[in-house]
């Protein structure tokens, strides 16, 4: 009778012990905006102004989080993603992310957009540790886990991008004679000093720098000064706008340079097309995206899989417009990460997954481009390619040209 | 722009001609106001973010009774007011941010700087009229921004990357969070300055400004020293605008070259003219005007994009102009003067 009895209290304590233990292990945490049912995800972007071709990338993480959503959302979370217009001016954009992060409640803010705007909100987002996550800028800072753990960049930082052209002009120009134009801004001086430093000694090399304001209205009289200079070689810093009006009056004055065009301005239909397709012809730049307008990619299944989100979520969209593969990688990034998180959705679990990236096979990557971040690495995507504008579309050459694991 | 400015259309909402008592209603909503972050913060029904809109609101009323000062009593024109307040909030940004000076102390500061900006300004601009001032001062406007983004100035500005502060707790433990505290301080200085402003103007020297507007010969031969008093005009017009961008700096948090472009100017010319340009209530409706039109018309613009299919994409400034067309057309004085002449046919009716 005694043992009996005794070896029911023993079944039933342990039984109990159990029955404790596993409430902590299934234990959801949360930080504001995130629930057991929701995702609370801020972004401001310009949809107005001189930088407008960029919202598209705006609409098309809207359009990835609605069909994440149709599909369950993740580990069963719907994703409520509220996105402001900031016109790419810092003082408006400073005041949406404040609404977002005061008023809206968001969890994280997410790929806001642009240099100036992500500057003047750097230090307000450490300050109150909430995630300023895969901004949509190139920017050499963002990558500085040190001194500001809550933010980080996604694309290939600009500093490396200028370098990798200075390097291929000095390896394939002879007597080359650069001539700049330039966004008077952060993110023009980080292409600009990454290309200097790239090119060394042979700094004096560059001929003729002209800048340009981002309200200002065309860059034409800065292209005419950089033809009279002389130069043979033309480093291309500008947003698309101004990217399309640089190309189209560099053709019109019959200034045929070794262009290099950067990163942020390749997109065929915002671009490419308003400049005139022969104006475009064997522009370089660096890419790390598949190109849309590229068929040696029609088969691979990441694309087959974005023409048909395309085609159900954006029908009325161009598909030939980079932005909209730009905003479909990055969106399946922060999906991975939230992924990730489960159901530990503190803003510190979503850095904490964020910074534990290991060869993450991000759709819409070049083939032998992964996605790395670690504890040190705030820079999740360090490769590149060159690629040559033929015909009507982007061809990519060479090898892969990878910075990881560069100090930086 | 002196038609506009006859002093006929200016308006008295407020005020009885001869009788210098206060309306009571003003005094309740000052209170208001005052006891909103007591009553509606500690709620919650204030948000902190609301509390920075309506700090911000203020900030404008304040610069743009800058403008009114200067363009509606003394009939001259500027598109520049975004450089003196690009001035003040520089000043106050660099003194917090690399001397280390309390706020409060920033303010007298960027006070004096403008006042002298726009007194040097004034003196030689005073000899132009109309079109040559307005240019004159809408090189002013394009000229900041450039000049902040100057490359040896780097040092103190930060060039484009710009300064970020950061606000001061309430002093004294007060049960207050920092926008409720800044709330309260750009309130109180408000009053101060708009108290001043009213008894500039019913003072000896606010009926020379007055003179120098309407009949600017007619001041000259009693003997009222135009260039002395349009040039003072400048700096004091200058002033407030600069008190306004050195609050605005202290509660934004943020200041760089891009956030005062021209566009700023124009801004702050039409929250006046909105308002009522030769009102002092009417500068409170301008700066009311100046930091909700913008969101309004965005919101406006979502809502009848969603609701109505146009053939053409809705742009919030077309919104925003056509706004702007109508305020024009049917109250060509400003709101305030809006206010006014309803007022005036209300009283018809009952007498």
């Amino acid at each position: 009778m005694m043992q009996t009895s005794r070896r029911l209290l023993l079944a039933s304590t342990i039984g109990l012990a159990f029955c404790m233990a596993s409430p902590a292990t299934a234990q959801k945490t949360y930080d504001e905006g995130a629930s057991d049912t929701e995702i609370k995800i801020g972004n401001t972007n310009p949809y107005s102004g001189n930088a407008s071709a960029y919202g598209q990338i705006g609409r098309t993480i809207e359009a990835y989080f609605k069909m994440l959503n149709d599909n369950g959302g993740i580990n069963g979370r719907k994703i409520t993603f509220i996105t402001y217009d900031d016109g790419y001016t810092p003082p408006k954009a400073v005041e949406m992310v404040r609404k977002l992060v005061e008023d809206d409640k968001v969890l994280l803010v997410f790929q806001t957009l642009g240099t100036p705007s992500n500057s003047a909100i750097h230090k307000y987002m450490n300050q109150k540790k909430v995630p300023q996550l895969f901004v949509a800028t190139g920017a050499s800072k963002w990558g500085n886990p040190k001194e500001f753990p809550w933010t980080m960049g996604w694309q290939p930082d600009y500093a490396t991008e200028g370098g990798i052209y200075a390097k291929h002009i000095l390896a394939t120009v002879k007597e080359a004679k650069i001539g700049v134009l330039m966004q008077n801004d952060d993110y023009g001086k980080d292409y600009f000093n990454g290309f200097k430093a790239g090119l060394g000694k042979d700094a004096d090399k560059i001929v003729q720098v002209a800048t340009y304001e981002v309200a200002d209205p065309t860059v034409d009289s800065q292209m005419i000064q950089l033809k009279n200079s002389g130069a043979n070689v033309f480093f291309n810093i500008t947003t698309p706008k101004f990217a399309a009006q640089a190309i189209k009056k560099a053709a019109e004055i019959g200034w045929k340079p070794v262009h290099y065009l950067n990163n942020v301005s390749i997109s065929v239909g915002s671009v490419m097309k308003p400049a005139g397709l022969d104006a475009s012809q064997g522009i370089i730049t660096a890419q790390y995206l598949k190109d849309a307008t590229d068929l040696q990619w029609k088969t691979s299944p990441d694309m087959i899989e974005w023409n048909k989100f395309m085609d159900k979520y954006m029908p009325q969209a161009d598909k030939s417009s980079s932005y909209h593969s730009y905003g479909y990688a990055v969106s399946a990034t922060m999906a991975q990460v939230l992924k990730q998180c489960g159901d530990n959705l503190t803003r510190e679990n979503v850095m904490k997954q964020a910074a534990s990236l290991k060869g993450f096979e991000n759709p819409m990557l070049l083939t032998g481009i992964k996605v790395n971040t670690s504890a040190t690495d705030f820079y999740p995507i360090q490769a590149v390619q060159l690629s040559r504008f033929e015909g009507e579309s982007w061809k990519i050459f060479g090898d892969v040209l990878s910075n990881e694991g560069a100090s930086q | 722009m002196t038609a506009a400015t006859n002093s006929a259309r200016e308006t008295t909402v407020f005020k009885r001609p001869g009788v210098v008592n206060q309306s009571w209603w003003i005094w309740i909503g000052l209170a208001g106001l005052a006891l909103l972050p007591l009553v509606g913060g500690k709620t919650g029904l204030v948000s902190n973010f609301a509390f920075l809109q309506l700090s911000l609101m203020i900030v404008y009323a304040i610069a743009v009774l800058g403008l009114n000062l200067l363009t509606g009593f003394n009939g001259q024109i500027s598109l520049g007011h975004g450089a003196f307040f690009a001035v003040g909030a520089y000043t106050a940004a660099i003194l917090i941010d690399q001397a280390d000076w309390p706020f409060w102390a920033t303010l007298p500061m960027a006070a004096l700087a403008c006042f002298i900006a726009g007194y040097l300004f004034g003196l030689p601009a005073l000899r132009l009229e109309g079109h040559y001032l307005a240019l004159a001062t809408f090189a002013l406007a394009v000229a900041v921004p450039q000049i902040l983004k100057y490359r040896h100035l780097e040092p103190f500005t930060k060039g484009v990357q710009g300064i970020n502060i950061f606000k001061a707790d309430p002093p004294f433990g007060l049960p207050l969070s920092s926008d409720q505290w800044m709330f309260l301080v750009v309130l109180a200085v408000a009053i101060v300055l708009f108290w001043a402003a009213r008894n500039l103007l019913d003072s000896r020297i606010g009926r020379a400004l007055r003179a120098i507007r309407d009949q600017p010969l007619a001041a000259d031969t009693m003997g009222i020293n135009s260039s002395h008093y349009k040039a003072v005009t400048f700096g004091i017009s200058a002033l407030y605008t600069g008190v306004a961008g050195a609050l605005h700096a202290i509660i934004f948090e943020f200041v760089s070259p891009d956030s005062f472009r021209f566009e700023l100017s124009i801004a702050i010319l039409v929250g006046a003219v909105v308002g009522g340009i030769a009102s002092l209530p009417g500068a409170v409706i301008g700066g009311v005007f100046v930091q909700a039109i913008e969101k309004y018309a965005d919101a406006l613009t979502k809502k009848i994009s969603a609701t109505v299919h146009l053939p053409l994409e809705l742009q919030p400034w077309t919104i925003y102009g056509i706004a702007l067309i109508i305020l024009i057309y049917t109250m060509p004085t400003g709101v305030a003067g809006g206010i006014s002449s309803l007022r005036k046919r209300l009283t018809r009716y009952r007498g």
